[in-house]
């Protein structure tokens, strides 16, 4: 199958845009979860939200973004707070208070979601949890040249301009708090001890999460919410010992799977003589995880590879140090 | 309708019907027994990784089978793929929390999402081959009683029934593990491989559930039942027998609901049943359930208040009446009269001084006899200490 300039432009192009915004989001929000070892919020959020996002588009009775968006945001604040009595007043570790909030939670979202079919309401259970990425049309464009067209880009699809927004919210809440969610990320009790309020910077992490996951949700489904929260961050992690260098690599990974898991799964097929597209969503996961194993592996300080020539080059400088001692008793 | 449920409820509604139900509970049962552990060994949340694992390993199955010409949807092989693909994703966390600097937590997510993607993508290839039989698969994500058969209904039960007496033969071992593994490991048992036998029975349990209750969510079979039995008790004993019955209780009340409401999804209706479950047990369970927890802390508070308001009374010259509603359950006890203290209250506030006294002395000559478990100044000493002790305390003279 030819593919058309208009094509590219009307399917691929604001696919990719969300699938793009949506990885920068993710990727950035996600580094401060794995450095608080909270990477499994990202998990209970994305499952917990569900029943919100059902019980809003039910309200509302259409798919407008803000309904779904409240319910969702609700749904997600209701979830950390039982989550946290669970583990407090219940005195169970956190894991399992998750595990039991976040399923329960769930469930009712996908039973909502059968009362709704069964009033003919267009949701799935499906879309939920690997989106629809391949649904989201810009019909604006017809050529290159009307990429430049302002009326053009008034039309971008819904989708894309709430995700752009959220992308926006994210870049500005590092950029402003970066201090204090440096500080309570490393070392909460010194965060406590300079008045930087640790636990509403957690409150706000999990918040910021909450808004990124539910925006990037509807576009790209839970499981690649889940996977771009913690992969790009994990793989930057491997790389450097650096804040800013890792939340800018870790972006950049986000973007480098959203690119290259959506054109394996777009076009990969076609190139390789097969008839029809693969899920772009579970593609992008999928690259994601394969970044990391190459960063895991090929990591300079934490990598394995990285980590065996620095055992080398030690074990040789040891050795060399054994044999000047040995070769010179007495020297001062 | 309520006939219905009731003829469903006592597997009397049909054959199939029943045999889906009491395999569910099964299922229940298995998973409540097995969860007790994980959640004790703090790894309740691998087997979300473990589920999620599942896919790819259940579309390659089916890939293969289709490669090899298996006619239809063949289960077992499906489900051998799942354990496989289940397996390497548990795997595949140890490794990643053991050869990098990542925790446990991001390791969960990585596998769980990427493997489920890669499922994903799997699944997207075979939706558009041109073979029989892949819409069942989406089935497995979140589960469906209703394509079940009998058979599949029977083995099921069997498995589950398999795993959890497996949990029973290993009690011991598993307890050992689960409360001192370093202490275990020290007497010479094979802590790593009891690790993974309870990761394989987390497996077991994972891959016989996915057909009813679905991978998104049979991590809730393995998690609440047992999270819910911890405020039921304090002994491992009883705690594992009580996730069974929650257990069972969730896959037999689910199923029957689901299978009377016919459009609701039996994996969710069975997760909200154990959901329901875990709450009341939050709520009431008299050991560690929240009412029974402020009713014990409620009523310290009341012995305390009443034994200072009355050491005060005792005390001469000094201006030291209870407050007014103390004074009116004092006064309702029969230990006040008219701002004094009655005769019995005076025997009551001599005790009362008697036991704060002897806790004192305790704590200024042999701190380290006071018992970590008791109420230090609150709990009736007599009752605390042997009494031989507590002559001796009575005997000794305040050292100061």
């Amino acid at each position: 199958m030819p593919l058309t300039v208009r094509d590219f432009l009307q399917l691929d192009l604001p696919a990719l845009l969300a699938a793009v915004l949506a990885c920068a989001a993710c990727a950035l929000v996600g580094n401060f979860l794995v450095l608080r070892r909270q990477g499994l919020m990202g998990d209970a959020v994305s499952h917990a939200v569900l029943p919100g996002i059902v019980g809003g588009f039910l309200l509302a009775g259409t798919r407008d973004t803000w309904a779904m968006m409240a319910g969702a945001l609700a749904a997600a604040a209701l979830a950390g707070v039982l989550i946290e009595a669970v583990r407090r007043f219940g005195r169970l570790e956190s894991g399992a208070a998750m595990g039991v909030v976040f399923t329960v939670f769930f469930a009712a979202g996908v039973v909502l979601i059968e009362q709704g079919a069964a009033r003919a309401v267009d949701l799935d259970a499906d879309c939920v949890l690997y989106g629809q990425l391949e649904d989201i049309l810009w019909l604006a464009p017809t050529g290159w040249a009307s990429l430049l067209d302002p009326a053009a880009w008034v039309t971008l699809p819904r989708e894309v301009v709430t995700l752009a927004a959220v992308l926006a919210v994210c870049v500005a809440a590092v950029a402003l708090l970066y201090k204090e969610l440096t500080i309570a990320a490393f070392d909460p009790d010194l965060a406590g001890t300079l008045g930087l309020a640790p636990g509403l910077v957690n409150t706000g992490v999990v918040l910021l999460t909450a808004a990124t996951a539910i925006a990037a949700f509807e576009a790209v489904g839970s499981i690649l919410v889940v996977a771009m929260l913690i992969a790009p961050a994990a793989a930057a992690r491997m790389l450097t010992d650096r804040l800013p260098v890792q939340l800018g690599l870790s972006v950049l990974f986000g973007v480098a799977a959203a690119v290259g898991g959506y054109v394996a799964a777009a076009f990969g097929p076609f190139w390789l003589g097969g008839g029809h597209s693969l899920n772009a969503a579970g593609m992008i996961a999928v690259a994601a995880g394969l970044l990391l194993a190459l960063a895991a592996l090929l990591g300079p300080r934490h990598g394995a590879l990285g980590r065996r020539l620095t055992a080398r080059r030690l074990h040789r400088a040891a050795a060399r140090n054994t044999d000047v001692v040995a070769a010179g008793p007495g020297r001062p | 309708m309520i006939a219905e449920a009731l003829r469903i409820l006592t597997l009397q509604a049909g054959f199939n019907t029943a045999v889906v139900v009491a395999g569910t509970a099964a299922l229940g049962l298995a998973a409540g027994m097995v969860g007790t552990f994980l959640l004790l060994r703090r790894r309740a949340l691998i087997s979300d990784a473990l589920s999620h694992a599942t896919l790819p390993g259940i579309a390659a199955a089916f890939l293969l089978g289709v490669a090899l010409e298996v006619p239809g949807r063949s289960l077992p092989l499906l489900l051998a793929g799942a354990v496989v693909s289940g397996l390497i994703g548990v795997l595949t966390v140890q490794a990643i929390v053991r050869f990098t600097r990542l925790t446990e937590d991001a390791a969960i997510g990585i596998v769980l999402s990427v493997f489920f993607g890669l499922g994903v993508v799997l699944l997207s290839h075979i939706q558009a081959l041109e073979v029989g039989g892949q819409a069942g698969l989406k089935g497995f994500i979140l589960g469906q009683t209703a394509a079940m058969s009998r058979n599949e209904a029977i083995g099921m039960g069997l498995l589950a029934l398999g795993a959890a007496a497996a949990v029973a033969l290993l009690f011991k071992e598993l307890r050992l593990v689960a409360f001192d593994a370093g202490f275990a490991g020290g007497q010479g048992w094979p802590v790593a491989m009891l690790d993974i036998a309870l990761m394989a029975l987390a497996t077991l349990v994972t891959v016989v559930g996915l057909q009813t209750v679905g991978m998104v969510l049979v991590v809730a079979l393995l998690i609440i039942p047992p999270a819910a039995a911890r405020f039921w008790t304090e002994r491992l004993g009883t705690m594992t027998v009580v996730a069974a019955i929650i257990g069972a209780l969730s896959g037999w009340l689910g199923a029957a609901l689901s299978a009377l409401f016919p459009n609701l999804p039996a994996g969710a209706v069975i997760v909200l049943t154990a959901g329901a479950l875990f709450l009341a047990s939050f709520l009431c369970a008299p050991a560690r359930g929240l009412l029974a927890t402020a009713a014990r802390a409620a009523h310290l508070r009341l012995v305390v208040a009443e034994g200072n308001a009355l050491r005060r009374l005792l005390l001469p010259g000094v201006a030291a009446a209870p407050s007014p509603a103390l004074a009116v359950w004092l006064g309702a006890r029969g230990l006040l009269r008219g701002g004094r203290l009655t005769g019995r209250g005076r025997v009551a506030a001599r005790a009362a001084e008697r036991n704060l006294r002897l806790w004192e002395r305790l704590l200024a000559e042999a701190p380290a006899q006071v018992p970590a478990d008791a109420n230090w100044g609150i709990d009736p000493i007599d009752a605390v200490l042997p009494p031989d002790l507590v002559r001796m305390l009575e005997e000794r003279a305040p050292c100061r």
